[in-house]
Formats: structure tokens, C-alpha cells, sequence
């Protein structure tokens, strides 16, 4: 993974540009802005966000205004439009994962990680954040990991604890 | 035992792979289809069957599609909604997850039936596991000749793809979702025009839910008279249930409609009752966004019938006694849990979903939000009561799309059936005071409210 800073020009590989070929031809030839979301997806799998360097890179492969890309990734919550932690970690914190304990789970997050909702630890591996509705609600509390989007289900303070730890020694 | 007819197999190891799925039965319907049905003939037999619409509105699929404009040489589309962001349902992702082929089998028979030669499944972006299971059974179904040019030599061609969201709930809502589709912000169309007009790229577009596109398949295979055999009166049919809250077994439940809604709830075959041997202290039925209703009124109509999980009759006294099936989301209170949290609770999510287009929406989800922390957190005025009744008054009705009163309805709903508990954080500020668990905005209240309503 590259790791980016603000105005740092990122440069998009073949393999990456392969995949917006792939994406592109899912539509109309004359629809390709259609493959808008998803190619933001994949630059964020790429670079672990959305630089405002990608965007334009990305609206100039799409041939359509920048502005047309800055709205779409502000309006969408799922493209982050700064650094995230290596793991950005989203509980979800909607209310049938809250009858069974997400503000607890949240609450730990934040000790254990010693940083507040939103913020990088220092070693940047980690980051977290409460999220709306994630779809899972009969197994709650839930978490889910990016860019993979892994998910924990259940999630107890046990369970949390061993989560961060495994991926503490897989890095 | 009620009759599985999407769930059936879901047990099978491998189910989610075309070879075992075939084994059990799969693309018999494909089959069926495209070699001895017209599309025409299809759409009768979804008409026959009486299947409504599984994403929430309850809208009659057969006659949706007979809607769809077919101007020649004009380009269709037939575009699944897998947006699935409704708090408390979270059917169509177990669907997708364990039973893939299942939404795949039936996207192709609909879109023979719709005569679309390329068809798209919008899921939510926050569904990547989903969309890789979803990708690769595509993958399998286009390898043996299901999907692609000349399927089963038949002359019909399609190709299917897989569309991610961004994250965002509004896309949920069908014109808001084709706008994403589109590389758009989710911003709601004003219809008319509908979709079956002037859907994705303006070309004529039928928008249907997972689960209602899986039951195409047996409506297919067994026929839509035998469909329409189950379920009850206008309820026809099998439904998913998800289930979630503070239930022995939440989980996925496929149900035949007419099912009483106090064997969903205490039966072992479904719920197994309420967790930790509480009492149930309200419910709703069908995703956040129908109104919440009490355990009494749950269980039985405000005439003592027992009420069942059919349209007809969750709606039964409307919203004044009654809620909606929705989208079958189906989350369960005990009487530990306070109405006032779980209200902001909703109210925050609609107000951080609302897609800002309509002002009333806007601006008053948010109000709605920042009334219920203050009464929530023990700083509410009486008056405030009466100002959220008013609030959500202003929204519902007036928005180009439904979210407006998918968030004005569990606000009017709570404080119609749980007045008094709102009044009781006003009057006893300190009893009901939050204990904050470190992080703003998430707290829960140290002492509970005076249960009002109990089985």
C-alpha cells in the first residue's frame, strides 16, 4: 500500500488502471460516469482514502469535471477524505445494535485505543468511528474493518480486545 | 412449520455454490422461462401470485412491471435494489450471503420477463463481502451458459453487474438509488415521471427489492396460483424476517404471511420469547421507520383479536392502534429499554441520512434529533413534547421522497403511545439523567422509566 500525503500527486498503477477499464465497460459508452462510486471505492482500497489529488486524477479518467467528483465523494459516507488508521474500524451505533451494547463497545474502543472517535493512533495502525446501520442488526453489536469491510459480529468486550490484538501482531 | 420457499436450503453445506444449488433444484426456472414461457406470460403468472413488493412499500410486482413502457428500439432496465440500510432489517444480506444463485436465477428471469438485455444489483457499498459472493456466483452462472449471449441457445442475451453504493440510506429509495446508479449524489427524483417511464439513464427501468426478486423463482417453478396459496387474503406468499433486539434467537425467519405475531415472537420454531426472562415492552414490525406499538397492541388488535405478520393486518387500526409490515424488520424492547433513547436514537440516524434536498426533511430531522438528546439527556421542558409532535407534523407529507416520514413516524408514534415516558425524563431530570459512557452522544439512562404497557 502507498501511503499518501494531502498534496502528494498519486500515481495510478496499470493494475489499478486495468480494473477502471474492467469497471468502465460495464455501462453505455456514453454512461461511463456510471463507474463514478465504484472507481472511488477502488482508489480507496488503493491508498486507504481519497486524496483530492486521486479525484481529479479519477475526473480526468472519466473525462468530467472535478467538481462532479468532489460532490459525489462528500455526499457518500464512505470514502474518507482524510487518513484513516491503517484499520479504520466502524461500530455500528444505530438502535438495535445499541439494545444489545454498541455504546459499550464503542466506549471500550476508545480506551483501548487511547484515541477519541475519529482520530489515528500514533503508530497509525488504528481508527474508529460509529456508523449507521449496517445491515446486521440480529447479530449486533457489529463492526466492520476497511477497505476489506471484514466483519465481527456479536462483539463482546472480550471479543474487541482480541481483535485488536490479532491485528496489532499481524502488522 | 411453515413453508420455506427462499430459505429452504439454506442449510445445505455449499449452497452458495452453483453446483449444489443446481443439485437442489436451481436455474430450473431459467429453464422453465426462457424455453416455454413468453415474457408476458411471466409477468401474469407474478401478477397471479399476489407477491408484493419485499423492500418496504408493499406495492403489487406483477403490476409494476406491467407499467414498464416498451418503446422499440429503446434500451431497458431491470436494476435490484440492494441498498439494505433500514435499521432493524437485514434480510437481504443473509440471502445474498448464504443463497446468492437464488437473487441471480431470478434476475434472469426477470429480466427476460422485462426484456432487459442488461440488468445491474445495486448493493451497499458497506456490503464489499456480499458484492464479492455476488461477483464471483455471477462469475459461475455466466461460465455454464446462464447468463451472457445466447443463453441456453435460447437467443436471449443479458449481462448482469454488481453496482456499489457509497453508504448512504437514501439510496435505499428507488429514484435516489438510480441517480447513484448514474455516478450521482443520492438525491430523490420528483415523480412523475416513475421509473417504468424514465428510470436509469432515462430509459424505461423497473427497480425491484432482493427478496422480491428471489420469489420469482418458486413463483416461476410451482406457478403464481400456488404462490398465492399461502400466506393470508391479500398477504400472499412467504416473507423474510429479520428479527433483532432483545429476543431469545434474533436471526432471519422466513414466515408464511398470516403467521400470529405472538408465535413469531415466543415460539422456539421463531424468537423463543424475550431474552434474560424479560417482559416485551414494544416492538416495530417492519424496520425503523414504520411507528413502534406497544406489547399489548402488537400482540392483539385494540379489540383483543390476535394480530398477525401480514400487510393487512399490522396495519389494522392504522396509526393509531396499528404500524406496517415494511420491510419485515422486526425489532423487539424489553422493559428495560427506554423509548426516549431508542427515539433519539432513530431521529439522529434519519437526520444523518436525510439527503438534504427538501428543507423540511433537513432541517427538521435535525431539530427533531437535538430536541430528543436534550429530553434524553434530562434537560427537556414540557412544552418540548408538544414542539416534536409539531416538528414531525411539518415534515411528513412534505418531501419529494418518503424519508420524510419514515422519520417523522417513529417520533409521532412514541409519543403517542408513550407520552407519559417522555414526560417522566422531563419531570425526573435526575433519575433519568444519562450515564455517559465516556463518549458524547452515547449514553443510556441510569434508572428506567414506569413500565405503561406490559403482555
Amino acid at each position: 500500500m502507498l501511503k499518501v500525503e494531502e498534496q502528494t500527486p498519486v500515481v495510478f498503477s496499470s493494475e489499478l488502471l486495468a480494473k477502471f477499464d474492467e469497471v468502465k465497460s460495464r455501462y453505455p459508452a456514453d454512461k461511463s460516469k456510471s463507474a463514478l462510486l465504484p472507481l472511488l471505492h477502488l482508489v480507496q482500497a488503493e491508498f486507504l482514502w481519497v486524496p483530492t489529488s486521486a479525484m481529479d486524477k479519477v475526473a480526468e479518467y472519466l473525462n468530467i469535471q472535478p467538481i462532479e467528483v468532489y460532490e459525489v465523494a462528500t455526499f457518500y459516507t464512505m470514502y474518507f477524505l482524510k487518513p484513516q488508521g491503517k484499520y479504520a474500524l466502524e461500530v455500528c451505533r444505530t438502535g438495535p445494535c445499541c439494545l444489545v451494547g454498541a455504546e459499550k463497545i464503542l466506549s471500550h474502543l476508545e480506551n483501548k485505543l487511547g484515541v477519541k472517535e475519529g482520530e489515528v493512533t500514533a503508530d497509525g495502525l488504528f481508527s474508529f468511528r460509529g456508523v449507521e446501520c449496517l445491515a446486521a442488526c440480529g447479530f449486533g453489536p457489529v463492526l466492520q474493518i476497511s477497505p476489506e469491510y471484514t466483519f465481527y459480529e456479536n462483539l463482546t468486550e472480550a471479543s474487541v480486545d482480541k481483535l485488536i490484538e490479532d491485528l496489532k501482531n499481524k502488522s | 412449520m411453515s413453508r420455506k420457499l427462499l430459505l429452504e436450503h439454506i442449510n445445505v453445506p455449499g449452497i452458495n455454490t452453483l453446483e449444489v444449488y443446481r443439485q437442489k433444484g436451481g436455474y430450473r426456472a431459467v429453464e422453465k422461462a426462457l424455453k416455454t414461457l413468453t415474457p408476458e406470460e411471466i409477468v401474469e403468472e407474478v401478477k397471479k401470485s399476489g407477491l408484493r413488493g419485499r423492500g418496504g412499500a408493499g406495492f403489487p410486482t406483477g403490476m409494476k412491471w406491467s407499467f414498464l413502457a416498451k418503446p422499440e428500439g429503446v434500451a431497458r432496465y431491470l436494476v435490484c435494489n440492494a441498498d439494505e440500510s433500514e435499521p432493524g432489517t437485514f434480510k437481504d444480506r443473509y440471502l445474498m450471503t448464504y443463497i446468492p444463485h437464488a437473487l441471480i436465477e431470478g434476475m434472469i428471469v426477470s429480466s427476460f420477463a422485462l426484456g432487459a438485455k442488461v440488468s445491474y444489483i445495486y448493493v451497499r457499498g458497506e456490503m464489499m463481502p456480499q458484492i464479492r459472493i455476488l461477483e464471483k456466483a455471477i462469475a459461475e452462472a455466466k461460465a455454464a451458459g446462464w447468463l451472457g449471449k445466447n443463453i441456453l441457445g435460447t437467443g436471449y442475451d443479458l449481462e448482469l453487474y454488481v453496482q456499489p453504493g457509497g453508504g448512504a440510506y437514501i439510496c435505499g429509495e428507488e429514484t435516489a438509488l438510480l441517480e447513484s446508479l448514474e455516478g450521482k449524489r443520492g438525491n430523490p427524483r420528483i415523480k412523475p415521471p416513475f421509473p417504468a417511464i424514465a428510470g436509469l439513464y432515462g430509459c424505461p427501468t423497473v427497480v425491484n427489492n432482493v427478496e422480491s426478486i428471489a420469489a420469482v423463482v418458486p413463483i416461476i417453478n410451482d406457478g403464481g396460483d400456488e404462490y398465492a396459496k399461502i400466506g393470508i387474503g391479500r398477504s400472499t406468499g412467504t416473507k423474510l424476517i429479520s428479527a433483532s433486539g432483545n429476543l431469545v434467537k434474533p436471526g432471519v425467519y422466513e414466515i408464511e404471511l398470516g403467521l400470529p405475531v405472538e408465535e413469531f415472537i415466543y415460539s422456539d420454531e421463531y424468537c423463543g420469547g424475550i431474552a434474560n426472562g424479560k417482559r416485551l415492552k414494544a416492538t416495530v414490525a417492519g424496520g425503523s421507520s414504520v411507528p413502534i406499538l406497544p406489547a399489548n397492541l402488537t400482540l392483539k388488535y385494540a379489540n383483543g383479536e390476535p394480530r398477525l405478520m401480514s400487510y393487512e393486518s399490522l396495519s389494522e387500526g392504522g396509526f393509531a392502534t396499528g404500524t406496517m409490515m415494511g420491510s419485515g424488520g422486526f425489532i423487539a424492547f424489553d422493559e428495560d429499554q427506554c423509548i426516549v433513547r431508542n427515539t433519539w436514537n432513530f431521529a439522529r440516524f434519519y437526520h444523518h441520512e436525510s439527503c438534504g434536498q427538501c428543507s423540511p426533511c433537513r432541517e427538521g430531522t435535525g431539530w427533531m434529533e437535538k430536541v430528543l438528546q436534550k429530553i434524553e439527556h434530562g434537560h427537556g421542558k414540557m412544552e418540548d413534547v408538544d414542539l416534536l409532535w409539531d416538528i414531525q407534523r411539518k415534515i411528513e407529507g412534505n418531501t419529494i421522497c418518503p424519508l420524510g416520514d419514515a422519520a417523522a413516524w417513529p417520533v409521532a408514534s412514541a409519543i403517542r403511545h408513550f407520552r407519559d415516558e417522555f414526560e417522566w425524563h422531563i419531570k425526573e431530570p435526575v433519575k433519568s439523567q444519562s450515564q455517559n459512557y465516556g463518549i458524547a452522544n452515547y449514553a443510556t439512562p441510569i434508572e428506567k422509566a414506569p413500565v405503561t404497557e406490559e403482555k
